[in-house]
C-alpha cells in the first residue's frame, strides 16, 4: 500500500474502510479495490495542490454517497445478500405487510392447509391408520400444501390479481390430470398388474410439475433477471432441511403421543394417522417456507456446507462402485429400481453441483473443490454411462413400459445436464470460460425437469392405457 | 451540460467496454479516460464504476485480475473478453440506431 506520511489521513482513511466493511454487499476485495481508488484520487488531489484533509473530503464526495454504492454492489452480487435481503426495498415491500400481518397470513395459510387435508373426509375418502393410504392423497399430495404456498408468495410479494389468477392454472390443470384418469385398479397404490404404474408416476412426478409453479409465484417478476431462480434454488434447498427438522419433531411429538397415551390405556393411533400426520406433513410446507423467508440467517447457508460436506463422500462412493465392477466385472441388474437409484444418483450430484454453485463466487478462480466437482461429475458420467449402456443392451428384450421409459429419459435429462456441465467445468479450468456460464447453464436448465414431469403426468397414463 | 441519470448508466456499458478494448486497464484509470473523452461532460461518481465493472465480469464480458501496481499495491486489473468484444459491437449498432434516428428527426427540423 502507499502509506501517506500524514498520520490524521491515515486515520480518516482506517475510519472509512471500517465504515466500508460494516456494508453486507462488499466483501472484502471489493473493499480493498474501492480503497485503491480512494488513494489514487488523494494522489492526484494532492499532487494539484490540496491540502491533505481539503482532497481526503473531495476524493469521498466523489466516490459518491455509500449507501447509493452499496445498493449497486448488491444488485451486482445479489448472492451476498441473500442472507440480509436488504436489496430491493422497493417501498411496496415493505410499507403494508408489517411482520404480524405476515405472522397472521401464515398461521391461516397453515390452518388451511390442515383443513384441505381434511376436506375429502367429508366426500367418503378418509385417512385411517387400519386401512393403506388411498392413492386419492398419494396423487394430490402436491394439491393440499403447494397452491397456499403460492398464495403466500402472491401475498408477500405483492402480484396483481391477474398474475395471481394465472399462477392458478397450473393447479387447476394438475387437479384435472390427477383425477380425470382412469387408472387401471384405482384402488392400489402399487406396480402393475395388480396396481397401476402410470399411477405412480403421476404421484412422483406431479410435485416435481409444481413445484414450477411455486417458483414462479416465488421469483415474481425476476423469472428470467440476473439471480431470480438462484435465489429460488436457494430457497428450496433451505426448505428441505427446515421440512427435514421439523419432521423430526414431529416424529419426537408422535412417539411422545403413543407413549403417554398408551399408559393410560387408550390408542391415539386413529388421531396420529388420521390428523397429526397428514395436517402436520400439509402445515409444515408453509411453516417451513415462512421460516425460510423470515429466519434466513439462522441456519443460512446450511444447503451450502452439505454440499460440501457430500461431495468429496460421494465422489469416493462413486469411484469405489466404479473399481469394484471393474474388479468383479459383475453385471448391472436391471430392475425397476435400479433404474430410479441411478437417476436419484444423478439428481443427487446435479443437486450437489447446483448447491455449490449457488453458494460460490462466481468470479473466484478454480480452486480444489472444484476440481473435486469436476472429478464427481465425471465419474457420475461413467457410471450412468455403463449402467445406460446395460439398460439399452436388455430393454428391447423386455419391451417398453411405462416404468422403463419415464426412469430411462428422466437419466438422458440429467445425463444431458451433467453431459454440459463437465464440459463447461473443463472450460472453466482451461481458464477459457467462467463460472459465470456454468451457472447460468445450471440455471437455464431448471423449467426442463418440471416441464419433463408435466409431461409424464399429462400423456403417460393415456399412451400406456392407465396401466 | 450535465446528461441525465438514465443516460449515464445506459452508456456506461458501451462505455467502459469501449475503453477496455483500448487495453487493459483498472477502475481509476477507467474514470479519468471517461472524463477525458467526454470533455467532462459525463461526470460519474467515482464508486458507481466497481458495480458496473463487476457486473461486466458476472456477465463474461470482461475478466479481472489482481496484480501489482507500479507503485507496489494490489490493483484490479480489467481485460475485455471475446464475449465482450461481441457485446461491444452489438451495443455500438444500436447506439448507432439511436443516434441515426435522432439525427434524422433533428436534421428535418433544422431545414423546415
Amino acid at each position: 500500500m502507499t502509506r501517506f506520511a500524514d498520520q490524521p489521513l491515515e486515520e480518516h482513511i482506517a475510519q472509512w474502510r471500517a465504515y466500508l466493511r460494516r456494508r453486507q454487499a462488499l466483501d472484502g476485495p471489493d473493499v480493498e479495490e474501492l480503497e485503491g481508488h480512494l488513494r489514487d484520487e488523494l494522489m492526484a488531489l494532492t499532487e494539484a495542490g490540496l491540502a491533505k484533509d481539503e482532497a481526503f473530503l473531495v476524493a469521498v464526495k466523489r466516490m459518491g454517497s455509500l449507501d447509493a454504492l452499496s445498493r449497486e454492489f448488491a444488485r451486482a452480487h445479489s448472492e451476498r445478500l441473500w442472507k440480509q435481503l436488504v436489496v430491493a426495498p422497493d417501498a411496496t415491500d415493505q410499507s403494508a405487510n408489517t411482520s404480524r400481518a405476515e405472522l397472521l397470513v401464515v398461521l391461516s395459510l397453515v390452518l388451511a392447509a390442515a383443513l384441505a387435508v381434511k376436506l375429502p373426509a367429508l366426500f367418503g375418502i378418509p385417512l385411517s391408520p387400519d386401512e393403506e393410504l388411498p392413492p386419492f392423497y398419494a396423487r394430490n399430495a402436491s394439491l393440499f400444501a403447494f397452491p397456499l404456498l403460492t398464495v403466500y408468495f402472491v401475498w408477500k410479494r405483492g402480484s396483481d390479481v391477474v398474475r395471481g389468477l394465472s399462477l392458478a392454472l397450473p393447479f387447476a390443470a394438475a387437479a384435472v390430470f390427477a383425477n380425470v384418469y382412469s387408472f387401471h385398479n384405482p384402488g392400489r397404490l402399487d406396480s402393475f398388474p395388480q396396481g397401476s404404474d402410470t399411477q405412480v408416476l403421476t404421484v412422483l412426478h406431479l410435485p416435481i410439475a409444481l413445484w414450477l409453479a411455486v417458483g414462479l409465484a416465488y421469483v415474481r417478476s425476476r423469472w428470467l433477471a440476473n439471480g431470480g431462480r438462484m435465489d429460488f434454488v436457494r430457497f428450496s434447498g433451505e426448505l428441505a432441511i427446515y421440512y427435514v427438522l421439523i419432521a423430526l419433531g414431529g416424529g419426537v411429538v408422535t412417539a411422545f403421543t403413543f407413549t403417554m397415551f398408551s399408559a393410560i390405556d387408550m390408542d391415539p393411533a386413529w388421531f396420529v394417522a388420521g390428523w397429526l400426520i397428514p395436517c402436520g406433513a400439509a402445515g409444515a410446507v408453509i411453516i417451513g417456507s415462512w421460516l425460510v423467508e423470515a429466519k434466513q440467517s439462522v441456519i443460512e447457508n446450511m444447503a451450502p456446507v452439505l454440499t460440501r460436506l457430500f461431495t468429496p463422500l460421494f465422489t469416493v462412493l462413486l469411484l469405489a462402485f466404479l473399481a469394484t465392477m471393474a474388479w468383479t466385472g459383475s453385471p448391472i441388474n436391471v430392475k425397476r429400481e435400479v433404474l430410479i437409484g441411478f437417476d436419484l444418483l444423478l439428481a443427487v450430484v446435479v443437486g450437489l453441483v447446483l448447491y455449490a454453485a449457488s453458494a460460490r463466487d462466481p468470479q473466484a478462480p478454480p480452486d480444489l473443490f472444484d476440481g473435486l466437482q469436476l472429478l464427481l461429475v465425471v465419474s457420475a458420467l461413467v457410471v450412468d454411462g455403463v449402467s445406460l449402456a446395460a439398460m439399452a443392451a436388455r430393454i428391447s428384450e423386455f419391451g417398453f413400459t411405462p416404468n422403463r421409459v419415464a426412469p430411462l429419459c428422466e437419466n438422458l435429462i440429467l445425463l444431458v445436464n451433467l453431459s454440459v456441465t463437465a464440459w463447461l467445468y473443463a472450460r472453466f479450468f482451461g481458464h477459457r470460460g467462467s463460472f459465470a456460464a456454468l451457472e447460468r447453464w445450471q440455471i437455464a436448465y431448471l423449467p426442463v425437469y418440471s416441464v419433463w414431469a408435466g409431461l409424464v403426468v399429462v400423456m403417460f397414463p393415456p399412451v400406456f392405457g392407465y396401466r | 451540460m450535465d446528461l441525465s441519470k438514465d443516460l449515464v448508466a445506459a452508456s456506461a456499458t458501451p462505455l467502459v467496454l469501449a475503453i477496455l478494448a483500448e487495453g487493459d486497464s483498472y477502475g481509476y484509470a477507467i474514470i479519468k479516460r471517461v472524463a477525458e473523452l467526454s470533455g467532462g461532460h459525463l461526470q460519474w461518481t467515482d464508486g458507481m464504476l466497481y458495480p458496473v465493472l463487476h457486473r461486466l465480469e458476472r456477465q463474461g464480458y470482461v475478466a479481472a485480475k489482481w496484480a501489482a501496481s507500479e507503485k507496489g499495491r494490489r490493483r484490479k486489473y480489467y481485460r475485455i473478453t471475446k464475449e465482450g468484444r461481441a457485446q461491444l459491437a452489438a451495443q455500438r449498432q444500436q447506439w448507432r440506431a439511436v443516434d441515426g434516428t435522432l439525427r434524422g428527426i433533428w436534421m428535418r427540423a433544422c431545414t423546415v
